[in-house]
């Protein structure tokens, strides 16, 4: 190899491999590339593939060169220009470089990362607590580990990816449970054998229709069963309950649930992930989760803006109003302009706009960017029972203003498409 | 009918209101490739077996399951182990 002397990438010069022995291993995505082709040929723009170009606040970025309103990016709070949470992070830029370049367990674990999980302690009133370096990896972590083979894991059926990939990569035995079903939940349980242990994992807003759990019910159940319970609380932290800590604390559940996972890339506006508990023995998970262990810790940047904005959630009582105020105002909206939702009322921030296929979401995705406001397109398989819809998630700096100005672009968008007659 | 035979009949009658094709069913039918079945329609289908049959078919042993043979054979082994 004379890697020196390689030119530029030219597709003109691609040699198709010759497979007389063995096969192209990606040709089993090959219905997946030729139906995306297929959508594109028509004309649209790839949602998958959007560019921001320049992000000039919690609500607002410019996008193919139009300033454009931000209504799907799960920013709930708006922490992420907040003033003192930048400083903080620019401070820890000056003071400790840009990265760790170590695991947790070795040289990855700086005063900032105390002080990021001391921030959580505080905010969940916990004895322990962790930070991984995703959300994703949070889940995975406790998913594998807490465990083992002779262990059932029970979760909603429309669990978040990361909490089905965990499953996947420990060894315990996986029952479903038909999605918020109080009453599936309850006869999986019964059905169990009485050796081996419980996991019932369960979320507080499910992040594809914004929907919430009756987690009253179900802890009662699955306390009763004599299961532990996780309840993933990404897109409930900071403004569900009287602390913010999530619908886990409104449902007046806090002393029953035994784990708390959430996420720093939602209301806290940066990237990483944790998972707060009471066990006393929660802190071993240090030395046996894998996906702790094996790879690197957060930037200090990061986790100097994740406990400023942590300890700045705790105070976040107007905030928390507004992003409700919106939230109820753009689903009401939203109905009144004739469009389909997929609650019958604002449940969280998240506000899910049901249609009918694949080519219709598109063009109106893409009719709502033209306006000038940017929602999040979902599609099976991550969506429930194969639907098609445009996400919009609120966050508390949107103006009362903006709020308006998205609903006239709906309307526009709407009307345009066909959507909306 | 022996008791495979009601389980196969049974099974049958629950797959049908998801056999959108009309695939005639036997032994060897698949779900993903006969009857063209994604992880959503899975989903739904096991827990009204599960309900049926008063049983639990976890994820791991889901894996294992391809044909409605096969699925036969995992019922009638979870109810003789109660």
């Amino acid at each position: 190899m004379t890697e020196a002397a390689r030119t530029p990438y030219d597709p003109a010069d691609e040699v198709p491999m010759d497979h007389t022995v063995g096969r192209d291993l990606f040709s089993k995505f090959d219905p997946l590339i030729n139906e995306r082709q297929a959508l594109l040929d028509t004309g649209v723009r790839d949602p998958f593939a959007l560019v921001m170009e320049k992000v000039h606040s919690p609500t607002l970025a410019t996008i193919n060169a139009k300033k454009t309103i931000l209504l799907g990016t799960y920013n709930y709070m708006g922490m992420t220009f907040d003033p003192d949470v930048i400083a903080a992070g620019k401070r820890a830029l000056d003071e400790y470089g840009s990265g760790t370049t170590g695991s947790r367990v070795l040289n990855g674990t700086y005063q900032g990362h105390k002080e990021c999980e001391e921030a959580l302690k505080e905010f969940y009133g916990t004895r322990h607590a962790m930070v991984f370096s995703t959300g994703y990896q949070a889940n995975l972590g406790l998913m594998s580990t807490i465990a083992g083979k002779e262990d059932y894991i029970i979760l909603d059926a429309d669990s978040h990816a990361s909490i089905y990939d965990g499953c996947a990569l420990g060894n315990a035995q996986i029952v479903r449970f038909r999605h918020n079903s109080v009453e599936d939940l309850e006869k999986r349980l019964r059905r169990l054998p009485p050796e081996g242990g419980r996991l019932v994992v369960l979320e507080g807003v499910y992040s594809m229709l914004g929907d919430i759990a009756p987690l009253k019910e179900m802890v009662a159940v699955a306390k009763a069963a004599g299961a532990m319970i996780v309840v993933d609380e990404a897109h409930g932290m900071g403004f569900f309950g009287k602390h913010g800590r999530g619908v886990f604390e409104e449902a007046g559940v806090e002393d029953d649930i035994d784990f708390v996972v959430g996420t720093f890339s939602k209301s806290v506006g940066t990237v990483g992930g944790f998972v707060v508990s009471n066990h006393p023995k929660f802190d071993v998970m240090r030395l046996v989760c894998r996906p702790y262990v094996f790879t690197a810790s957060l930037p200090p940047s990061v986790v100097a803006t994740a406990a400023t904005s942590i300890r700045k959630l705790m105070h976040a009582g107007n905030k928390r109003g507004h992003l409700w105020e919106n939230s109820r105002r753009l689903h009401l909206g939203l109905r009144e302009l004739g469009f389909t939702l997929a609650t019958p009322e604002a449940q969280s921030a998240i506000i899910a706009v049901l249609l009918p296929d694949q080519n219709t979401t598109v063009r109106m995705w893409q009719a709502l960017l033209e306006q000038g406001v940017y929602v999040n397109m979902a599609r099976p398989p991550a969506t429930p029972a194969g639907m098609y819809l445009l996400r919009c998630s609120l966050c508390a700096d949107h103006t009362d203003e903006q709020v308006g100005q998205i609903l006239g672009m709906f309307e526009a968008a709407g009307r345009a498409t066909g959507c909306i007659a | 009918m022996t008791d495979r035979d009601e389980t196969f009949a049974k099974v049958a009658e629950l797959i049908e209101p998801f056999n959108k094709k009309d695939i005639q069913l036997t032994e060897a039918t698949t779900f993903a490739g006969d009857l063209e079945w994604d992880s959503l329609i899975v989903m739904d289908f096991v827990a009204s077996v599960e309900d049926e049959f008063d049983i639990l078919i976890t994820m791991n042993m889901q894996a294992e399951i391809e044909s409605v043979g096969q699925l036969v054979d995992a019922v009638e082994n979870l109810r003789n182990e109660e």
